[in-house]
């Protein structure tokens, strides 16, 4: 026999969308960014237990070339200005800004990706030559994944947003959780940059 | 913000059969092809799963009455060892990348939302992405294995004997894109379930007042999260090494096999957990149910799973016993493996507490429950003997070590399931499973696992080990093994039993109603099966056992637009009412794009450029479900 129903409530005046832990997209993008974080802190991990296996690191090359990795370091840093200032403009819900933000930080996106090939050109190792340059390799390619992967993200919202799907509240919600992920890509880029770059040249 | 006035909304005016119509109209799966292919659906998502999860089982089944028919006797010419090889790595495959941990979370997507009182779990399209890409790895690893390129190196694929140089040919490729694929699959799922179980909550269901179940799934979906990555990792390394010629792998040039072992048992051993931890949530939420009162001790049943939960992580070493270590890691991962025999021991006790203190019925749930107890807690002695170092030595890869592991995984979930399916059949399918048939089929089940496995234990203290096809008559094992082939065929035949009494009961059980056994969960709240919406209005709950706790009309909180597929959002401790959101509607997309994701999968087994351009259908399939059609509904006006 099914019950009957006594009502004690009413959500018709709770808001529709609304900003960090209290939408589902939050968790869902915290939830892929902790997938990944430990995706990342593991090949991290299987880089020091290969080099602990090793008497000379890196062994067989140079370290790679520290030009272009510092230079996406700072241009990566740059992106975090825009990037900051997107998440707050979407969390005021201004659509001219936001479509502004997101062309910008989609243009550094394309330079990121640019400046990422002349990184793999200076590895100063070909993956497949010993154990040090195939963890090397996968470091920057588990990072330029993510990089692109944003990166489209980013176009896909900004053409989004230009089109009148744009001016619901949920999208908005999107850019800031969006901007949240750039914050991911460069944080973990900070850690491998400095592990890629300068642990070879630490000892 | 306000809310739109004019908008139909559930409540006082909209009520009974007006609002069923309403609202079937917003949520309801049609019957043709496109719109079941198209469904987001989790009860309909989490049926296929189920179904999907319960044929793997029965393969896996079959492949283990292959090898105890061959074992069966000394000297036994029936399979060749290269097919015995193939057979016993499938075996293992099937039963935890196709079987164990997909059930559990099957058994989740559908039970989850109603067991919160909500109307579909959160992120529907990735959660109906993951089922399809999960049926695609396992017809893709069943189909390489009929054409004899079937995984041949074991569950674990041990370099080097699974590296380029040992294990020629596609197989183990296959086996390494197999991981992607459930991985994927299972990664999807336990966010859409954490996201679910923290944000969608009944109002009043604060934390601490989640249904048992609930926690275990919380517990299970967050150590996929920290586990499953690195066996991604591990299976992503190996196939670069045997694809692209990396060397993680190899030790001539700088990488270490050791490495392998530690990534794979890093997520490994967690995946043990990852298994049983929802039969633990099973167990609970029956022993509730049939003792006709709260599971005893409930934080200390929270604990004990959350600490099983993190113990997991620090003990992935033990099967690591025999490759050498220093000395103080034998002693860490010793005491740290001895160490959650605690809390899996606190909830034995707070079960038989709850059965002590409650009035009993036992109906073939709870008989599973006490099969269940009895199978669990051998297992668990023997995995405390061989925690200790010189007894593993002494035992590792011997059939002592199939027979512990066997005990806790077919005692720990195997158990529990056939109990939890007898359970919500009701609410799955409206009739209840025969019952004289199903208490017939647990004493049979019981009867034939420990007549198939404990025997095991003695083979193994002989001497036998584990993953040969044959061995030589006179060792003393004959007997033993005899034994143990008969007692597979008796456990194979309560299965068939159990399959039986399903098809019977689809039919011709006894029509259920709501709630067929008194339970006080949310699902028995609403119809068996339950309407597409899954609950006219949103419970609101005010303790532990809702429905126990609230003899008559159950509260209810009215207001979410029914025009749209609109869920109530909770908060994250208290479940206080915090908004509502537009859920997805159903799509065709996640279908296309996990299509996409196996052609590059598959792909990327023969060429690694598969990934470059694999990436272009599946990347355009992901924005075209992202995008917003035209024929969605408008959302509420919020900017001018």
């Amino acid at each position: 026999m099914m019950r009957g129903w006594r009502f004690t409530g009413d959500a018709a005046p709770l808001p529709t969308h609304a900003f960090g832990t209290a939408s589902l997209t939050w968790w869902g993008v915290v939830g892929f960014m902790l997938i990944e974080g430990t995706g990342f802190a593991l090949a991290i991990a299987s880089y020091f237990f290969l080099m602990a296996q090793e008497k000379q690191w890196p062994s067989g090359a140079l370290p790679p070339d520290l030009l272009w990795g510092t230079i996406a370091t700072v241009v990566m840093l740059l992106s975090e200005l825009p990037n900051i200032w997107l998440k707050r403009m979407a969390e005021a819900e201004r659509i001219g800004p936001v479509r502004a933000g997101l062309v910008i930080v989609a243009l550094f996106g394309v330079a990121l990706l640019v400046i990422r090939g002349f990184e793999f050109a200076h590895l100063n190792i070909g993956w497949d030559r010993n154990a040090y340059a195939s963890i090397l390799w996968a470091l920057l390619l588990l990072h330029t994944v993510h990089l692109l992967t944003d990166f489209v993200d980013t176009v896909v919202l900004a053409a989004l947003m230009f089109t009148p799907h744009g001016l619901e509240g949920r999208r908005f919600v999107d850019t800031s959780e969006n901007a949240l992920y750039w914050h991911f890509v460069v944080l973990s880029w900070l850690v491998i940059y400095a592990i890629i770059y300068w642990v070879p040249r630490l000892g | 913000m306000t809310a739109a006035a004019d908008l139909p909304r559930d409540g006082a005016e909209l009520r009974g059969e007006a609002l069923h119509a309403r609202l079937s109209r917003t949520w309801d799966t049609p019957g043709d092809l496109y719109a079941r292919l198209a469904t987001v659906d989790h009860k309909i998502v989490g049926q296929r799963y189920i179904v999907t999860a319960f044929a793997f089982l029965l393969l896996g089944g079959v492949l283990a009455l292959i090898m105890r028919t061959q074992l069966a006797t000394p000297d036994s010419g029936l399979i060749s060892a290269d097919r015995y090889n193939q057979i016993f790595s499938m075996h293992g495959t099937t039963m935890m990348f196709l079987f164990a941990v997909p059930m559990g979370e099957a058994m989740a997507i559908y039970l989850i939302p109603l067991m919160l009182g909500t109307r579909n779990i959160s992120f529907p399209r990735l959660n109906a992405f993951s089922y399809w890409v999960y049926l695609a790895g396992g017809i893709m690893i069943w189909v390489a294995f009929l054409l004899n390129v079937g995984p041949e190196t074991g569950w674990f694929s041990y370099v080097p004997l699974a590296g380029p140089e040992y294990s020629a040919g596609k197989r183990t490729d296959f086996w390494a894109q197999m991981i992607t694929f459930t991985e994927v699959s299972a990664l999807a799922t336990s966010v859409s379930l954490i996201a679910s179980i923290l944000k969608q909550r009944a109002p009043g269901m604060a934390i601490g007042r989640m249904p048992l179940f609930a926690w275990a799934m919380l517990v299970t979906s967050l150590m996929v999260v920290f586990a499953m990555p690195a066996v991604m990792l591990a299976s992503s390394f190996l196939i670069a090494d045997r694809l692209v010629g990396t060397q993680f792998y190899n030790p001539t040039e700088g990488g270490d096999a050791l490495l392998w072992q530690h990534l794979f048992w890093f997520f490994g051993h967690p995946e043990v957990y990852i298994i049983f931890i929802p039969g633990l949530g099973f167990v609970s939420q029956i022993t509730e149910t049939f003792c006709r009162r709260p599971v005893f001790a409930y934080p200390v049943m929270v604990l004990a799973m959350v600490s099983i939960g993190l113990l997991a992580f620090g003990l992935w070493v033990h099967h690591m016993f025999a490759t050498g270590l220093p000395r103080v890691g034998y002693s860490f991962y010793t005491a740290a493996s001895m160490m959650i025999a605690l809390p899996s021991g606190l909830q034995i006790f707070c079960w038989i507490a709850t059965m002590w203190l409650g009035r009993p019925r036992f109906d073939a749930p709870l008989l599973w429950v006490l099969a269940f107890i009895v199978t669990f807690v051998m297992g668990g002695l023997t995995g405390v003997m061989v925690a200790s170092v010189p007894l593993d030595l002494q035992l590792h890869d011997t059939y002592f070590i199939v027979a512990h592991f066997h005990y806790v995984l077919i005692g720990g979930m195997v158990f529990p399931l056939l109990g939890a399916i007898t359970y919500w059949f009701p609410k799955i399918t409206g009739r209840l499973m025969h019952e004289p048939l199903g208490k017939a089929t647990v004493a049979l089940g019981f009867v034939g696992f420990h007549t198939a496995f404990f025997p095991m234990h003695v083979t193994g203290i002989l001497g036998m080990p584990r993953r040969v096809y044959t061995y030589p008559a006179g060792m003393g094992w004959d007997t033993l093994n005899l034994v143990s082939s008969i007692g597979a065929f008796l456990f194979a035949a309560a299965i068939l039993l159990f399959v039986l009494n399903i098809l019977w009961s689809l039919r011709r059980g006894r029509p259920a109603g709501p709630d067929p056994w008194a339970a006080p969960t949310l699902e028995w709240a609403t119809s068996s099966p339950p309407a597409p919406y899954n609950f006219p209005h949103i419970p609101v709950v005010t303790g532990h056992a809702p429905l126990w706790d609230e003899p008559g009309d159950l509260p209810v909180m009215t207001g979410l637009r029914v025009d749209d597929r609109e869920l109530l959002l909770t908060t994250v401790m208290d479940a206080d009412p915090e908004g509502r959101e537009a859920s997805a509607l159903p799509s065709i997309w996640p279908l296309i794009a996990a299509i996409a994701t196996t052609i590059l999968f598959i792909g990327s087994i023969f060429t690694p450029w598969a990934v470059v351009w694999g990436a272009i259908p599946a990347a355009a399939a992901l924005i075209a479900w992202f995008w917003p059609k035209s024929g969605d509904v408008p959302p509420e006006p919020v900017i001018e």
